[in-house]
């Protein structure tokens, strides 16, 4: 029997802002455990919560960038569990009125567009952190570390509109691209900041009845996604071959083995008697408010990627990578606004560019070649005044000391060669000294062309314009 | 009769709370009762009514996205019955 699979996906952002969802502490990664907690964060009896307007402000983005509609009015409900690493007993979060309903995002697998439902968007704090062994006096028992507790998170859930583990990833790729850009999450999977649950089930091919499902835990990077995913239809689809049943329950998937596997403890804890927050009031946000935020919201990516197709003339392949980031983006345009090659342009960040950052760790925020600079040197280029080959020197040139290409091809005397006559005396002694391959070449063996031309620029330095190279070459060998 | 024993263990198992056999049979008058006396309110038209979730009607209480001093490790710590260096110390979680 062919099986067919169906994958909706809990996406888990945490929000950029200074301080906390309900509280003043600092959001920033690596303190000393409970160094940024406060009698909120701690759930002290007493102790109340306030929303932090930002968290509301970066949710309506969010929303209004995944095509949702933005409720009128939400609530904050408490969801109640016990577990070490959740103070109060019970989570923040919205339950039956969240910020954002009804919302879409489109994505692209082999070429083919489609449309993934998103449920909602919910606002929610975070727990805290539980940490075991290494640490003396953990030896026995668990560490608790408050800090993360209370920090803001959103909380994205999409339709089962996914088939694949592919399309799971396109989707995951395309939200974290969406909240990256709109700088309300730094999106470092490894710290957590963006995280996914998946619920996985299997159906016969042609059915339209869902398989009961697994909800898969855990799984902090778009290739583990794609691992726990992939093993774990195949681990429903086996168990019904061999006549089981799929249960409903939670899995956690462990990189090390590439597995998922149960989780037994929480199963009974699904009863979360979820009830309205008294302490914080319901959020009302009108309409004036969501036309602000629309006005503020940067031009979202796949926009941006269709606009640099049509308005740039780069490949679609091209305008992707293009837009992979804002910065990455924002960079290109403001270099094509200095030097009108947008192919040029493209292809030189696509190439030195990346390569460089990648070589060095740095990202294009931290770019020493500023646009206009990397401008300059592509218009030396065009102009003739320099060979690709030699640009590629001055860039590292450019890269290291920061100085303008202009005064680097001064200072090291780069400038093209396209004095015929200079040439020309350089291609006279290349021949006379290689009598015998000019004998081939005018023997029919015309491969032996390369051999001169390399030998040309390599006695000019580089310096030597390649056309007018190859042109002079042509006519003295013809003799 | 709406409450049944077992719904009141499981309620009890939900709040970890240990019950003895007379609590049980307490709790199931009590909650019976309680439900019941809600039960009236079903004989009200509420059509026109919205869910009360909040007793005052006020909306939207924000504060700024500012970070503000922490009150510190000692006392955070101070009320933990168990700690590890800067961690409160639990028994040991499993997952």
């Amino acid at each position: 029997m062919k099986f067919q699979p169906v994958i909706g996906l809990e996406v888990h952002c945490q929000l950029k802002t200074d301080s906390k969802i309900f509280c003043g502490c600092s959001t920033k990664f690596g303190a000393e455990p409970n160094s940024q907690t406060c009698p909120v964060c701690l759930g002290m009896p007493g102790s109340l919560p306030v929303l932090n307007r930002k968290v509301v402000e970066f949710a309506i983005k969010a929303g209004l960038a995944t095509n949702c509609s933005i409720s009128h009015r939400s609530v904050f409900a408490r969801k109640n569990y016990f577990y070490p690493d959740l103070p109060k007993g019970y989570q923040i979060s919205q339950f039956e009125e969240p910020i954002c309903r009804k919302g879409w995002l489109d994505i692209q697998v082999d070429g083919i567009e489609k449309r993934i439902g998103i449920t909602r968007i919910h606002m929610e704090e975070d727990a805290g952190k539980l940490v075991h062994g290494d640490v003396a006096g953990l030896e026995e028992g668990s560490g608790v570390d408050l800090n993360r507790a209370c920090t803001p998170l959103l909380e994205i859930v999409s339709e089962p509109d996914l088939r694949s583990s592919d399309e799971a990833v396109a989707y995951l790729k395309q939200l974290h691209r969406i909240v990256t850009w709109l700088g309300i999450c730094d999106g470092n999977m490894e710290e957590g900041s963006f995280r996914c649950d998946a619920n996985v089930s299997v159906m016969p091919l042609g059915s339209e009845t869902f398989g009961t499902r697994a909800e898969i835990k855990n799984v902090n990077s778009f290739k583990f996604v794609k691992q726990a995913i992939e093993y774990e239809i195949q681990r429903q689809i086996d168990l019904i071959e061999d006549g089981g049943t799929v249960v409903q329950e939670t899995r956690l998937f462990d990189p090390n083995s590439g597995r998922t596997r149960s989780m037994r403890g929480k199963e009974e804890a699904h009863d979360y008697r979820y009830f309205p927050d008294p302490d914080l009031v319901p959020l009302v946000i009108d309409a004036d408010w969501v036309q602000r935020a629309h006005g503020e919201l940067p031009e979202l990516p796949e926009h941006k990627q269709q606009r640099f197709i049509t308005e740039y003339g780069v490949t679609g392949y091209d305008a992707e990578v293009l837009t992979a980031s804002r910065s990455l983006a924002e960079y290109f345009e403001e270099c094509v606004a200095f030097h009108h090659n947008a192919k040029a342009v493209s292809n030189w960040i696509m190439g030195e560019v990346t390569r460089a950052l990648n070589d060095s760790g740095t990202t294009i925020d931290a770019c020493p070649v500023l646009p206009k600079t990397l401008a300059d040197l592509l218009k030396l280029i065009d102009s003739g005044a320099i060979s690709g080959k030699i640009a590629k020197t001055v860039f590292d040139e450019m890269w290291r000391s920061g100085k303008e290409p202009g005064a680097i091809v001064e200072e090291q005397g780069l400038l093209q060669v396209s004095d015929s006559g200079a040439i020309e005396a350089i291609i006279d002694e290349i021949m006379a000294a290689n009598q015998g391959q000019v004998e081939e070449y005018r023997g029919g063996k015309e491969k032996v062309f390369g051999f001169f031309v390399g030998q040309v620029m390599k006695a000019s330095k580089g310096k030597a314009n390649p056309a007018l190279v190859n042109e002079l070459l042509l006519a003295r060998l013809k003799g | 009769m709406k409450i049944t024993t077992a719904e009141v263990e499981h309620v009890a198992r939900l709040a970890r709370l240990e019950l003895s056999a007379e609590e049980k049979d307490l709790f199931v008058g009590q909650m019976d009762a309680i439900l019941g006396y809600v039960d009236k309110l079903r004989g009200l038209n509420t059509d026109d009514v919205q869910p009360t979730s909040h007793a005052v009607p006020v909306e939207n209480a924000f504060r700024p996205d500012q970070a503000q001093p922490s009150i510190g490790v000692a006392k955070a710590l101070a009320n933990a019955p168990d700690r590890a260096e800067s961690f409160y110390r639990v028994p040991k979680v499993i997952e």
